[in-house]
């Protein structure tokens, strides 16, 4: 108790000096926390894939397509549990700012498939009836004000042509991490409308999703659909949900290590701050620090007030930092959140944030430490007056 | 008290200091002894190497060769360690500047030594307020150094010095920074402590008013400890 309240003494001393470290230490953990959170949201997609679903794609690229016929084969697979398909639409609405994910799909396979996105009875009986219309997550529906019934043009870009829908549905997540800011599709709508236009995309799908019986056995009923188009026109690469969703991260993966870099370059700076004020304040208290070895404190005790008053600073500041945190995430969700679903602040980025205050505090005592430690008490003494 | 056996002893001690590629003798074979009870003080000019003794005896520094005993210990082979236990335990100090801790009250302050100690909070409370009542600040215990006057806060220097009842007592200038009233009353205290507590008290002063209450005055000179001015106990 008596060293707490020597600490807090101290360290608010120079109440300025004091007070702009911690206001540094906060913003520092505050730019710590929403480049974690941001980067979290990054992976949030491969967070919520399922492990009982596989994704079937063309094994060339992502942008090749695969025949529609190959849904009955795929069925036949032992493990199969269920199958749908869709494509990437690629549409803009109004403008290519407002960009968002769209997709053609099987709707009803699609939504039986993914369970985590509720869509009210009511609502999916009217979709299903309607073959114009589309169902969007709740967080797109908000951020363009659409009410079911409203009519959504989109202007195709893969699939040329403005299309229209009718909002016939609104889902909502399960859970945290699903995306609600997807606009879904009748792939039939997509693909009649193919038909008509004589294209070379009718009757070819995108992707399929396969839900497996038994989670366990994904990978051999991933080999063993891709076994099944070997040496096909059209060969397949079949992977988990989760390793799909990876590799179109992976393509931004310099952006993601670059926010990385960042976010630890700020703890740098701030270990750099704080050390700097813990300097000032040791080499102004030198004197003192000889009084405390004169009367019998030894270097550890010494030291330990020093480090203790740098771990009160950063600590302030990193719980100033940690409570301001989700406040600012809520405010960048509103802003981002149609393209980052998962933008909340995880436990992992609270407990990430504690340990790099306490980083800073140490690093930021342990020259300060060894000046008071190491100094000759005749020598400290000599500085006062 | 010449009878009284020596509570410090000095044995051939020199000291030096070293400035780049130059040596400065600061004491020169200095040998003295220092009976129990004794209240000594140390003059000579400045740069004479009076406080290098005091700090020396105190075991605030280290010396180049000789010996020193306090109470029979030979503090020159203890290490930093063993060292900083042997303060806490067997001396008391007096600035010229106070040197309390600025953000501790008079009673934090005094109770700074006794924390290093075994005592419960309740003894450490006997233990301050006994020591301030000495001084004659137990009224003032929960003010804080800036709030008091400079004869004042020597006097909580004085409370701390000898609330572990310390073996010695050394006191390095402790009027310097005072005026002549609040000077006469720190010397009157000391003065006290000597003869109503038997404190061994050594003080190195430049004033010869302050000398005045030792009984035993030693010169030093260009680090030699010269000729010997013994007074009567007032």
């Amino acid at each position: 108790m008596y060293i707490l309240k020597l600490l807090l003494r101290n360290a608010f001393r120079h109440k300025l000096r004091t007070a702009l470290t911690i206001l540094g230490v906060t913003i520092a953990i505050l730019s710590f926390g929403l480049l974690r959170t941001f980067i979290n949201a990054w992976y949030s997609g491969a967070e919520a894939s399922s492990a009982s679903r596989l994704v079937t794609r063309n094994a060339t690229s992502i942008i090749f397509t695969l025949p529609l016929a190959y849904k009955d084969k795929i069925r036949q697979v032992d493990g199969v549990k269920l199958i749908s398909w869709g494509n990437w639409f690629g549409g803009i609405y109004i403008e290519e700012k407002n960009f968002f994910a769209n997709y053609a799909v099987e709707a009803k396979s699609y939504i039986e498939l993914y369970s985590e996105y509720v869509l009210p009875q009511d609502q999916k009986e009217a979709f299903f009836r309607d073959r114009r219309g589309c169902f969007v997550g709740r967080k797109l529906a908000e951020r363009f004000h659409w009410k079911i019934g409203d009519i959504i043009p989109l202007k195709g870009t893969i699939f040329p042509g403005n299309w229209e829908f009718v909002l016939r549905g609104i889902y909502y997540g399960k859970n945290e991490i699903a995306d609600e800011t997807v606009f879904f599709f009748h792939w039939d709508y997509l693909n009649e409308a193919l038909k008509k236009r004589g294209s070379i995309f009718a009757d070819q799908v995108g992707f399929y999703m396969i839900g497996v019986k038994d989670p366990n056995r994904a990978a051999e009923v991933a080999q063993a659909i891709d076994r099944t188009f070997k040496n096909s026109l059209a060969e397949t690469l079949t992977e988990t949900e989760k390793a799909f969703v990876l590799s179109f991260i992976s393509m931004s993966n310099a952006i993601i290590v670059a926010i990385q870099l960042v976010s630890f370059v700020v703890i740098i700076i701030i270990i750099a701050v704080a050390a700097n004020t813990m300097a000032m304040t040791a080499r102004e208290r030198i004197g003192e620090y000889a009084i405390f070895k004169t009367l019998g404190y030894r270097g550890w005790r010494i030291g330990g007030m020093i480090v203790g008053e740098s771990l009160l600073i950063t600590m302030i500041g990193c719980l100033l930092g940690i409570a301001l945190t989700p406040p600012a995430t809520a405010v960048f969700r509103k802003l981002l959140g149609a393209y980052f679903p998962g933008f909340t602040v995880k436990l992992e980025t609270v407990y990430m944030a504690l340990a790099a205050s306490i980083l800073v505090g140490l690093c930021a005592a342990i020259i300060p430490t060894w000046r008071a430690v190491s100094i000759r008490i005749a020598d400290g003494l000599r500085r006062i007056g | 008290m010449e009878n009284k056996a020596p509570i410090v002893e000095i044995e051939h001690v020199n000291k030096s200091y070293h400035r780049g590629t130059h040596t400065i003798p600061v004491l020169v074979d200095i040998n003295l002894d220092i009976a129990e009870g004794e209240f000594l003080a140390l003059m000579g000019p400045s740069g004479s190497g009076k406080s290098t003794l005091l700090n020396l005896i105190a075991a605030l520094d280290h010396l180049d060769s000789g010996l020193i005993k306090v109470g029979g210990v030979d503090i020159t082979v203890l290490s930093e360690t063993e060292l900083a236990a042997w303060r806490a335990v067997n001396v008391g100090f007096i600035f010229q500047f106070y040197n309390l801790i600025p953000v501790l009250t008079a009673f934090e302050n005094v109770e700074l030594p006794l924390l290093l100690t075994g005592l419960s909070r309740r003894e450490r409370r006997t233990h301050v307020e006994l020591a301030l009542q000495v001084v004659n600040l137990a009224s003032r215990m929960d003010h804080y150094p800036g709030q008091l006057s400079g004869g004042e806060q020597q006097r909580v220097a004085i409370a701390r010095a000898i609330v572990t009842d310390p073996t010695i007592l050394v006191a390095d200038e402790p009027t310097g920074d005072l005026d002549r009233v609040a000077a006469e009353e720190i010397l009157d205290l000391m003065d006290r402590l000597n003869r109503e507590s038997g404190k061994t008290i050594i003080m190195v002063t430049h004033d010869p008013r302050a000398a005045k209450k030792a009984h035993n005055i030693r010169y030093l000179d260009k680090g030699i400890l010269n000729n010997v001015h013994s007074q009567a106990a007032p």
